[in-house]
C-alpha cells in the first residue's frame, strides 16, 4: 500500500487514552508510570522502542543531595548551585522544587531496582561533577552525582521502562506524532499520529497530552546527540501558536569525542581527569582557580575553545585538547569508567588507562524549550500575562520550567526528567480525580493538524531531506556556536529564512506505507527547522553576554535589560521577555552575583 | 557526513550489498550492490557508509538513534555475523572492498534491514523483567553492598539489540517457546539481585523444557553480543540454581 493522498478527519480512526505521553525518554516515561500506577488507562507514543531514547547516552550521574557522601550534605546548597549556574534566570521555585523533591525521586529510581555504583557503607555512591559547592559556594567542592558506574542514563532508562511494564502502561512503540489537536477553544485534545511499521494514520484524543519528546541537538552538524533528536516536541508546540522560552541557549558539552562527537562524561573530571593543551599545560587553573576543570560546562567550553583559537589545540592541525585519565590508574579508569574505555577505543582509538582522548566542545543540551510551571502545564504568554493552555503539558528537555537558565550543571539532566516527569503525572493524576471538561475536536480542528502530513504525502516535486539538513546544520555550526556575533548571526537567520519555503515543500519521493524512514526524515527535519529559526532569531535579540550564550559583540552580562527570559513565538517571529521567578516558597532567593568559579 | 566535502584525493568506492524488500512494492527480496563513495584518510563505521547509501536511495530502511552503540537500534547481520552498525568500523569488515548487509536472522523482516522485534520482547516480559521486592520499602535507598552490586556487573548493561538471540539456532527453532539469552540474561539479572524478592518464582516459570533448557551451549550469543556480555554463562547460573535448589 502506499500513502500518497490527502486524508481527511471523517475517514480518520480514533483511538482514544486518559493520558497520553509524547516520547519514551526518562520524563516520559516517569510521567506515564505515575498516571499508569493511579489506574488511568496512559500511553506512551515513542517513534523509538522506549530503551533506544536518548536518556540511555546519559553517563555521568544524577546529582541530588541524598547525603550518602557527605551526611550533612543540604539541598539548599545544590539550589545555590543551579542557580548560580543557570547565570540567573533559572526559575527559583523550580529549582527549589526539583532540588528538595530530588531525593524522593531518586530513592524512588533506586526501590525500582536502578543498580546503583555503590560505597562500602552500602550506600548510592556520588562522585564530584562540575559546578558543586559545599556551603554556598564557601565550602570547597561537593560529591554530589549518584551514579551506576558511567551508565547512569542506560540505567535509569531500562529501570523505568521495566517499572511501566510492571504498571501494565500502553506502550505504542514505533509510532510517530506529527501534530498536536486543538479544540476550539484552543486546548490541547491529542495528537495526529501514525504506526511506522504499517503506516496507518489515527487521531489519539486525550484530555491530557503530555510532551515529552527530549532535544534538538542535530541542527548543529557536530553533536552528541542521538540521530533522533530532532526537537519534535518543539516543532508540534510552535506550529500550534505555543511559545518556546530561552531556545538560544545551547549547552556546548566539553568534552566530546573530537570527529566523532560522541559525549565523554564530565565524571571523568570529576574522579580525577583534567583537560591540556598542546604545551601540556592544565590551562583550567588559568581561566578558574579554584573550580579548575570542574568549572560549569559554559565556562569550561570557552576556555577550551579560547585554547584552540589562540593556537594552543593539540594534534597536527591544533583542533582539539586532550582529557587525561592515565594518571588515576587502570583499577579506576576501568572500574568507575567502562563505558568511557569502550567508547574511547572505539571512537578514537585510544585506551584512556594509557592515554589521552581527543576532546573538542560539543553541542549537548537544549535549555530552552516550551515553558512550564512546576506542575508541567505548559504556559503561553499573552500581553505579558501567564497563561495555562488547556490539555498539554512538557516535561524533561523539551520543556523550560526552568530548572537550567542559561546553563545546566552536569547531573541536573536526569534529576529534571524524573522530577518533573512525575510532577506533570501527579498533577494530571490529581486533575483528573476533580474531572476534566474539554470540548471535542471538530473535523476542521483535525484537519488543520493533518495538514503538514497531508502536504508530504501528496508531494510531486521539491528539494531531499539531506541536502536541506547539511545546509541548516552547517549555518547552526558556523554561525550559533560556542561564541557569537551579531554580523554572523544576521547572516545565519537570512540562510534559514531562503530555506524556508523548500523546507515548508519537501518532496517526500518514497510513499511506502512500511517502515518509510524517509518519511520520518522529512517530518523531523522540519522540526529541527523550527528549533533552528527559533534559535537564530532569539540568539541574536539576546544582546548580553550570559551563561551558555557568549557574545563578541555584547561581552557582558546585562542584568539590566536581560535579566529575562526569552519567549519567542514562529507565527510572528518575534521575541518578547518574560520576568524570572525569584520567588522561592521557603528560602531566600539567590539575588545575581558575579560568577566566577 | 557527506561524500561531497572529502577532497577527491581521498575517496575511494566500496560496494555494499544490502537486503532489499519493501512488502508494499516488491513481490519478493532482493539484493541490491549499492556504490558509495568513503573517505581513505580516517576509518567510518558500518553505519556512516549506511547513511552514505541512503543519501543516494532514500527507500533504503534501517532502524538507528545513538550511533554509539548504547541504543541497541541497529543491530544487523554484516558479512555473516551479528553486529551493531554503529560501532563496527568499516575496515574491520570490508573485503576486497565489499560488505553485506542483511536483517538480523530468525525474525520476520518488516522491511530491509528491519525485523520485527515481537517475538523477542514478548520473551523478555516473561522473565518479569523488573524488581519485585515484599517487604516494604525504607525512606532511603535499599542497601546494597558493592560486592552485591557486583553480581549486576554483566548483566545491567544489555541493550536489547537482539544480536544474540537471533544469532542462537535453539531460537531459531522455538522463538515462542525458549525464552533465547537475552531474556534469560535479564532474568538472571534479577535473580542475581540481592535487593530482588522473587528467586523461587522466577525459578519456578523456567522449569519446564523449553524456556531455558533449550540451551545447546553453542554460544553464538557469546561470540556476537557487541557488549561483551555472557548470556551463556548467565544461563548456566540458572541452572546450577535450579539444581541446587531440587537438591535442597
Amino acid at each position: 500500500m502506499l500513502v500518497n493522498e490527502i486524508i481527511n478527519a471523517k475517514d480518520l480512526p480514533v483511538m482514544e487514552f486518559d493520558g497520553i505521553i509524547v516520547g519514551g525518554g526518562g520524563a516520559g516515561m516517569r510521567a506515564s508510570l505515575q498516571l499508569a500506577e493511579s489506574g488511568l488507562n496512559t500511553a506512551v507514543i515513542s517513534k523509538v522502542f522506549p530503551t533506544r531514547s536518548h536518556t540511555v547516552s546519559a553517563q555521568g550521574g544524577i546529582t541530588c543531595a541524598i547525603q550518602s557522601d557527605d551526611p550533612d550534605d543540604d539541598w539548599r546548597w545544590h539550589m545555590f548551585d543551579t542557580v548560580k549556574g543557570s547565570d540567573y534566570i533559572g526559575d527559583q521555585e523550580a529549582i527549589e522544587y526539583m532540588c528538595s523533591e530530588g531525593p524522593k525521586a531518586v530513592f524512588e529510581l533506586e526501590h525500582m531496582g536502578l543498580p546503583f555504583s555503590r560505597t562500602e557503607e552500602g550506600r548510592i555512591y556520588q562522585r564530584p561533577f562540575g559546578g558543586q559547592s559545599k556551603d554556598y559556594g564557601k565550602g570547597g567542592q561537593a560529591t554530589r552525582t549518584c551514579a551506576a558506574a558511567d551508565r547512569t542514563g542506560h540505567s535509569l532508562l531500562h529501570t523505568l521502562y521495566q517499572a511501566n511494564l510492571k504498571a501494565g502502561t500502553n506502550f505504542l512503540n514505533e509510532w510517530f506524532a506529527v501534530d498536536l489537536v486543538l479544540n476550539s477553544d484552543k486546548a490541547v485534545v491529542g495528537v495526529i499520529a501514525f504506526k511506522i511499521e504499517t503506516g496507518e494514520i489515527y487521531y489519539i484524543k486525550s484530555k491530557a497530552t503530555v510532551l515529552a519528546t527530549g532535544g534538538a541537538g542535530r541542527i548543529y552538524a557536530s553533536t552528541t546527540n542521538a540521530l533522533i533528536n530532532s526537537g519534535d516536541g518543539i516543532g508540534m508546540a510552535l506550529r500550534a501558536g505555543m511559545p518556546v522560552q530561552d531556545i538560544e541557549m545551547w549547552q556546548f558539552h566539553p568534552t566530546g569525542i573530537h570527529g566523532a562527537g560522541t559525549l565523554v562524561t564530565e565524571g571523568c573530571r570529576g574522579e580525577g581527569g583534567y583537560l591540556l593543551n598542546k604545551d601540556g599545560e592544565r590551562f583550567m587553573e588559568r581561566y578558574a582557580p579554584n573550580a579548575k576543570d570542574l568549572a560549569s560546562r559554559d565556562v569550561v567550553a570557552r576556555s577550551m575553545a579560547l585554547e584552540i583559537l589562540e593556537g594552543r589545540g593539540c594534534g597536527p592541525n591544533a583542533d582539539h585538547i586532550f582529557l587525561r585519565l592515565d594518571h588515576l590508574g587502570p583499577e579506576v579508569v576501568h572500574k568507575r569508567l567502562p563505558g568511557i574505555t569502550e567508547l574511547s577505543k572505539t571512537f578514537a582509538g585510544v585506551d584512556p588507562a594509557v592515554q589521552p582522548i581527543p576532546v573538542v566542545p560539543t553541542c549537548h543540551y537544549m535549555m530552552g524549550g516550551i515553558p512550564t510551571n512546576i506542575n508541567g502545564q505548559v504556559i503561553s504568554v499573552e500581553n505579558g500575562e501567564d497563561k495555562i493552555i488547556d490539555g498539554l503539558y512538557a516535561a524533561g528537555e523539551v520543556a523550560c520550567v526552568s530548572v537550567h537558565g542559561g546553563n545546566r550543571l552536569g547531573g541536573n539532566s536526569l534529576l529534571d526528567l524524573v522530577v518533573f516527569g512525575r510532577a506533570a503525572g501527579l498533577y494530571i493524576e490529581e486533575s483528573m480525580k476533580q474531572g476534566v471538561e474539554l470540548k471535542n475536536a471538530s473535523h476542521d480542528d483535525i484537519d488543520k493538524a493533518l495538514e503538514r502530513l497531508n502536504k508530504l504525502n501528496a508531494s510531486t516535486e521539491g528539494d531531499q531531506v539531506a541536502v536541506l539538513k547539511e545546509k541548516m546544520q552547517q549555518n547552526m555550526q558556523n554561525n550559533f556556536g560556542v561564541f557569537r556575533r551579531g554580523d554572523l548571526m544576521e547572516k545565519g537567520i537570512d540562510e534559514l529564512a531562503k530555506t524556508r519555503e523548500e523546507v515548508d515543500s519537501i518532496f517526500l519521493q518514497d510513499k511506502s506505507a512500511t517502515f518509510n524512514t524517509a518519511r520520518i526524515e522529512a517530518l523531523e527535519m522540519q522540526n529541527l527547522f523550527e528549533v533552528a529559526e527559533a534559535t537564530a532569531i532569539t540568539a541574536n535579540e539576546r544582546k548580553e553576554s550570559r551563561g551558555a550564550h557568549a557574545r563578541d559583540d555584547f561581552t557582558e552580562r546585562d542584568d539590566d535589560n536581560w535579566l529575562k527570559h526569552s519567549i519567542y513565538y514562529a507565527d510572528t517571529k518575534e521575541v518578547s521577555k518574560r520576568d524570572v521567578n525569584y520567588r522561592p516558597k521557603t528560602v531566600q532567593a539567590f539575588q545575581p552575583m558575579v560568577r566566577s568559579y | 557526513m557527506s561524500a561531497a566535502a572529502i577532497p577527491v584525493e581521498h575517496i575511494k568506492t566500496i560496494t555494499m550489498s544490502i537486503y532489499r524488500y519493501d512488502p508494499t512494492v516488491d513481490k519478493k527480496p532482493y539484493m541490491q550492490d549499492i556504490v558509495v563513495e568513503i573517505p581513505t584518510d580516517k576509518d567510518i563505521m558500518v553505519l556512516d557508509a549506511l547513511h552514505l547509501a541512503k543519501n543516494q536511495e532514500p527507500s533504503l530502511s534501517y532502524r538507528r538513534s545513538c550511533r554509539e552503540g548504547v541504543c541497541g537500534s541497529d543491530g544487523m547481520n554484516i558479512n555473516g555475523k551479528n553486529g551493531l552498525a554503529c560501532v563496527t568500523p568499516l575496515s574491520e569488515v570490508l573485503k576486497r572492498g565489499k560488505i553485506t548487509l542483511r536483517p538480523m536472522p530468525g525474525l520476520p523482516v518488516v522491511r530491509d534491514l528491519i525485523v520485527d522485534m515481537k517475538q523477542f520482547f514478548d520473551q523478555l516480559e516473561k522473565v518479569k523483567p523488573y524488581l519485585i521486592t515484599k517487604s516494604d520499602s525504607p525512606d532511603m535507598e535499599r542497601k546494597q553492598t558493592p560486592e552485591e552490586r557486583e553480581e549486576l556487573d554483566g548483566l545491567y548493561e544489555c541493550i536489547l539489540c537482539g544480536c544474540c538471540s537471533t544469532s542462537c539456532p535453539s531460537f531459531w527453532w522455538n522463538p515462542d517457546k525458549f525464552l533465547g539469552p537475552a531474556a534469560l540474561l535479564q532474568s538472571w539479572r534479577f535473580i542475581a539481585d540481592s535487593r530482588d524478592e522473587a528467586t523461587e518464582e522466577r525459578l519456578d516459570d523456567l522449569e519446564d523444557a523449553f524456556s531455558l533448557y533449550r540451551c545447546h551451549g553453542i554460544m553464538n550469543c557469546v561470540s556476537v553480543c557487541p557488549k561483551g556480555l555472557n548470556p551463556t554463562e548467565a544461563i548456566s547460573n540458572i541452572r546450577n540454581k535450579l539444581l541446587t535448589r531440587e537438591k535442597a
